[in-house]
């Protein structure tokens, strides 16, 4: 197995509003939240009523079909609110923080002397479970299945994101605990995807029991799926299980300090940010803090997470669970006359269609507009310039459209996920929703393989 | 354009549900939308797209058949007088080229964007961009004395039979265009072969054979020279005569990456290997000629470059392509040089490729597949 994959398909999207590498002070707001959408497949069960005290912790919720893997509260003061949807669906947990951010206090551990399942036992006890997630289909991980590998991904290649290194930098000593916990989840290999680049340089070289890969080339390289595929592919029956850096130092933490501490370093980016930087927050946040006084205008798009991927939270809404910056763009509700005629100079495209093309390392400030009409899929071999796999993305959706199991099993539904496709929203000539097809196939596939 | 949108905003309601008009929402809507990018924001996956859509890809398309038209324009003339035998100046030439061809560009346009129009209306789709292209492609591979009607009647077979009844824009199997002139072809014989319609208001002394025709009929003789028939001062179809137009046009949409290079490459290769096949074994003096010939002569240059590369009707795979082409190089030359009831072998080959593009995607697809079962038994070993 080689030790460095150099990819060249995938695509760079030049974006203004890079995170610049100052911390910004910005205090933690008092309303955080947890909506159970963002598990894909999850029925929620409450565990608490509005009212209740909880500590940073304390569980809320447990998913119906697993009742082992609960959910906990980010923060102490108290549970204020769960919002609720039609039929009664419980679309969020709404927490009013006492500012004191206590955590329940779990036992500290010797790491050594315990075995798999008593790690098992202390992370679904103390609801760190969500945290660990499996492919194939990128849902929380099962507690009863044997990972044969684990994979995390040491960067993130996604438009505007952060060097993660710079985000950890601070508790990167919680790091090596994390990994030890974890390594002794599967009988395979911990591995780490890193960039080409830092080879060398980076922290996470230094730690022991796990494999680094090195991978260069455009995104979607920092992705799971794609290192996956290259190091070692998911086949049919296969399960692995993946984290975040981030998920690895809060299960270090856990073990070493005995708390349940769900603070983290993230990246304010986007165009519409006046201050672009990292600020130091707890998941679940409310962004309103982020924004005020710091956004140039009320008509953008607030984003948890990057802009292929993330949730629109709004002006009022939180961080995601696993979401490492909050982006910040201009929506794009306007007309724009004879657009799709004018030479183009500032409008950003993978094809030489637009003058832009002209100026290789110019910035965009890109907005929401869909940039034209949905059509019948024309254009082919798009897909495939932006995925660095070997997959046939075009294929696999016709597969997903027309519910066909057993094709999807054959052309790779198992590898990808709606993260590793994203680019194929981005550069799809007929604006078909890509994420979507390739997340209603995975829902397919969790209901019928179940 | 603020006063422009805002009578469109104001008389949008009348063509929504329940307005005046509304039958009439999807002509409203193509309007719109050729005026306006529509301020649709995404709601779903990506928050941000690229910059490119439909109708920037089609009208990049179509000024890549500019360089084609202009010379299809002044070669029609050019073809005119020199079979008149009179002198013209460029202006007159121009302008009897002009007279002849835009009328084919228009008839082609109103008949073809009417069907459209019409089957958007009765399905409540939007309009699709896709004959804009084709509108183009039709006059051009028409000889210049075709009759209007037959322009007409041959466009509107192509876009019902060729795309409608598929389901519209990116379902056909055929390609269109191809398929407007394969049913003159074949329906009109008499007035689409011969040696009359590719000059117009041709001279009657005058041959006017092109050169095709003339290797088909066995006169190596009387087939131009290589270069008059790169430049394109031959007779033939108003825009497939100039290869060196073509590859201008070619050039550009591999250039803007709208065009796929792996298909133009492997359609030329096929000629080229099929052309040395024949040199090779030859028996008759069409065998005989430079292979290179067979890639200037006729159709081949522009079927290559703007019918077999219709993204809808090709192989959509990377390698699918590469067979795709290569297969419609080698059948354009075989039906050339040994079916004399078919000079132009293009168009059959590429129709005929056409049909076989999914089955070429089958075998790649499975050979994906096949990769796929193959980790595992590796890994069971």
């Amino acid at each position: 197995m080689p030790d460095y994959f150099k990819l060249s398909r995938g695509l760079t999207i030049r974006m203004k509003g890079a995170p610049e590498n100052k911390e910004i002070k910005i205090a933690l707001p008092t309303e955080f939240a947890i909506y159970p959408d963002e598990f894909k497949g999850l029925t929620p069960k409450s565990m608490l009523k509005p009212g209740d005290l909880v500590k940073a912790g304390t569980p809320v919720f447990y998913s119906k079909d697993h009742p082992e893997i609960k959910f906990a509260s980010p923060v102490s003061g108290i549970l204020k609110d769960v919002v609720r949807g039609e039929r009664r669906k419980i679309e969020a947990f709404i927490f009013e923080s006492d500012g004191r951010y206590e955590s329940e206090v779990f036992e500290k551990k010797t790491i050594e002397t315990l075995t798999r399942e008593d790690i098992l036992a202390k992370l679904t006890e103390t609801c760190a479970w969500p945290f660990i997630r499996q492919r194939p289909y990128n849902i929380i991980a099962q507690p009863e299945s044997t990972p044969r590998d684990i994979f995390i991904s040491g960067f993130d290649s996604a438009p505007l994101a952060p060097d993660i290194e710079l985000l950890i930098q601070e508790s990167a000593s919680y790091l090596q605990a994390g990994i030890s916990v974890i390594s002794k989840l599967t009988t395979g290999k911990i591995f780490i995807g890193l960039p080409q680049a830092k080879k060398g340089l980076s922290l996470f070289e230094k730690l022991n029991g796990v494999t680094v890969k090195y991978f260069s080339g455009p995104h979607p390289a920092g992705t799971l799926g794609v290192q996956i595929h290259h190091i070692a592919p998911l086949n049919k029956g296969e399960i692995v299980w993946t984290l975040q850096p981030e998920d690895v130092i809060f299960i270090g933490k856990l073990f070493a300090e005995g708390k349940y501490d769900v603070s983290k370093k993230i990246a304010l980016a986007g165009s519409e940010f006046k201050n672009t930087g990292f600020v130091n927050t707890v998941t679940g946040a409310s962004v309103v803090p982020f924004l005020e006084n710091n956004i140039s205008a009320n008509d953008v798009r607030v984003i948890s997470g990057h802009v292929l991927t993330g949730r629109s939270v709004g002006l009022k809404g939180h961080l995601g669970q696993y979401d490492r910056m909050v982006t910040v763009i201009p929506e794009g509700n306007h007309y724009e006359f004879l657009g799709w005629a004018l030479p183009g100079f500032n409008k950003f495209s993978h094809t030489r269609t637009f003058f832009s093309w002209m100026f290789p390392g110019k910035k965009y400030r890109l907005h929401t507009n869909l940039n034209g009409g949905e059509r019948a899929l024309v254009m082919t071999g798009e897909y495939e310039k932006v995925v660095p796999m070997d997959i046939l993305p075009q294929h696999l959706l016709k597969a997903i459209m027309i519910q066909d199991i057993e094709l999807m099993e054959k052309l790779g539904i198992y590898e990808v996920t709606e993260e590793e496709l994203a680019l194929c929203d981005f550069v799809c000539t007929s604006k078909t929703e890509v994420q979507q097809i390739v997340g209603k196939g995975i829902e397919l596939m969790i209901k019928e393989m179940s | 354009m603020k006063a422009l949108r805002r009578y469109l905003d104001k008389i949008k309601p009348n063509f929504e549900k329940g307005g005046r008009f509304q039958k009439l929402q999807s002509t409203f809507d193509a309007f719109e939308t050729f005026l306006f990018v529509p301020n649709k924001v995404t709601k779903h996956g990506a928050h941000i797209r690229d910059s490119i859509d439909l109708k920037r890809t089609m009208s990049f398309v179509i000024m890549a058949l500019v360089p084609a038209l202009l010379f299809g324009i002044w070669n029609t003339g050019y073809q005119h007088f020199l079979s008149q035998g009179t002198d013209a100046s460029f202006w007159e030439t121009i302008w009897f080229g002009i007279v002849k061809v835009l009328p084919i560009v228009i008839v082609a346009y109103v008949t073809g964007l009417g069907v459209e129009f019409i089957f958007a209306q009765v399905r409540h789709h939007e309009v699709n961009e896709g004959f804009l292209v084709s509108g183009m492609l039709i006059p051009l591979v028409m000889p210049p004395d075709v009759p209007l009607w037959m322009v007409a009647v041959s466009t509107i077979f192509a876009v019902i039979i060729g795309k409608e009844v598929f389901g519209g824009t990116g379902m056909n199997i055929l390609n269109p265009a191809l398929l407007a002139r394969a049913f003159l072809f074949f329906a009109y014989p008499a007035e689409m072969s011969g040696d009359k319609v590719w000059i117009a208001e041709k001279a009657d002394a005058f041959s006017g054979a092109t050169p095709l025709a003339e290797a088909a009929a066995g006169h190596m003789d009387k087939v131009p020279d290589a270069w008059s028939m790169f430049i394109g001062t031959i007779p033939g179809s108003i825009g497939e005569t100039s290869t060196l137009a073509i590859l201008l046009g070619g050039i550009f949409l591999i250039a803007t990456g709208i065009g796929s290079w792996r298909i133009m490459l492997s359609v030329f290769t096929g000629g080229l290997a099929m052309g040395f096949l024949l040199n090779a074994t030859a028996v008759t003096p069409y065998m005989e000629i430079p292979p290179y010939y067979h890639l200037i002569m006729g159709g081949f240059a522009f079927g290559a470059v703007f019918m077999a590369t219709d993204p809808v009707t090709a192989a959509q795979t990377s390698m699918g392509k590469y067979i795709y082409g290569f297969l419609i190089g080698i059948f354009a030359v075989i039906i050339r040089v040994f079916n004399p009831a078919y000079p132009e072998g293009m168009m059959l080959s590429i129709l005929l490729m056409n049909v076989f593009a999914p089955l070429i995607d089958h075998y790649v697809v499975q050979a994906n597949i096949r990769r796929r079962l193959n980790r595992i038994k590796i890994k069971k070993a």
